[in-house]
């Protein structure tokens, strides 16, 4: 699964980042038919953990009102140095990951 | 009228630019799509992380690198796409280097992978031929739209000229009545363009994907009810050909963001 992920690489102690991700995904609603009439079943990304230095930081369930490629981004306080962990699965089972390294020093 | 001769037949012979139609636009009246587009939609296209279209580049790059079955790379002759590739895009369509048959990008990256690498061409508007699109309109973007002139080039405009003015389907309405008389005013909630194709490949949000030219003039076709060309058909390689000499000296700015 094609993705990108930005966050900076260095953070002072207590500061707020940003974590962008970006997925090519179709987020099928379930509603659509294919040019032959066809129900396209369903399959949208549902899961997406965020775990921050062996912790886990957020857990979001996503349904059918997301367009497709979503842009996911939310903030994060810097407070040790570790790795960010996203994770993902759409319902046809399918999985992604994203890490970085996040580095915090005064 | 007789005294005006010599200044066309000069004009003619000088072969400068490419002779064509009388300009539609003068330069400091060219505006690219994305300037008729609502302010979150220019964001979008502005911000070079979060432009959808930009999971189209970075694909484009890995199948650059990316043997075929004959071991040849794109990189393996071109080497390094941003160096090499470097405003290519701005000149398509062009000549195919047998200088017989003119080709629009997407022509060319399939003429190159038949040729060089003895693939199969990359099927219309497949993930893997908008990609490489995508990638080498990337390498293209902010340089001004130029073509190389020649007589087949100025045979296509003519021919995409034609087109262009030409009433059709069942809103009896040519090209021209839109994006060249009402650019600006509302249809609807959107704001008609000049139509320019300099943003394409572009991310369309009713897509909900990257989509070739070609695509959005089918489009186009099918909103004034007429019926609309096949991929591929010569039409709209013509109108490919009329409205990129009509863009021309406007920069590329794909890949674009479009409602």
């Amino acid at each position: 699964m094609n993705f990108r992920l930005q966050l900076p690489n260095t953070a002072k102690p207590g500061e707020m980042i940003t974590v962008r991700l970006l997925i090519q995904h179709p987020m099928e609603p379930g509603f659509r038919r294919d040019d032959q009439g066809r129900a396209i079943p369903k399959n949208v990304i549902h899961r997406l953990r965020c775990r921050y230095a062996g912790k886990l930081l957020l857990e979001a369930e996503l349904d059918s009102g997301v367009a497709a490629n979503p842009l996911l981004q939310f903030p994060l306080r810097a407070e040790t140095s570790g790795e960010v962990v996203l994770d993902w699965e759409d319902e046809s089972g399918a999985r992604g990951e994203a890490r970085a390294m996040l580095r915090v020093q005064p | 009228m007789t005294r005006q001769w010599p200044i066309a037949l000069a004009w003619a012979l000088s072969g400068a630019s490419v002779a064509a139609p009388p300009a539609a636009f003068t330069p400091e009246a060219l505006r690219n799509g994305s300037s008729f587009a609502p302010a979150q939609v220019r964001q979008m296209q502005a911000d070079e992380f979060a432009n959808p279209g930009m999971l189209w580049v970075e694909r484009g790059q890995v199948l650059w690198n990316q043997p075929a079955a004959n071991g040849k790379s794109c990189a393996g002759c071109h080497q390094d796409a941003a160096a090499s590739m470097r405003g290519v895009a701005a000149r398509y369509p062009a000549l195919a280097p047998d200088g017989k048959q003119l080709l629009n990008l997407e022509g060319r990256i399939n003429r190159c992978r038949q040729m060089r690498q003895l693939e199969m061409p990359w099927a219309v508007e497949s993930p893997e031929l908008l990609a490489m699109a995508a990638l080498l309109s990337w390498h293209a973007r902010g340089q001004p739209k130029r073509l190389v002139p020649g007589p087949e080039l100025e045979a296509r405009i003519a021919a995409g000229r034609k087109l262009y003015f030409r009433r059709q389907g069942q809103m009896n309405l040519a090209c021209t009545h839109c994006h060249d008389q009402l650019w600006g005013r509302r249809l609807g909630t959107e704001t008609i363009s000049q139509g320019h194709p300099t943003g394409f490949p572009a991310y369309r949000l009713e897509w909900q994907t990257l989509g070739s030219l070609a695509r959005r003039l089918r489009a186009c076709y099918s909103g004034i009810r007429a019926e609309m060309p096949a991929y591929g058909a010569p039409e709209l390689l013509d109108l490919e050909s009329y409205l990129a000499w009509r863009a021309q000296g406007l920069a590329l700015e794909a890949p674009g963001v479009r409602r």
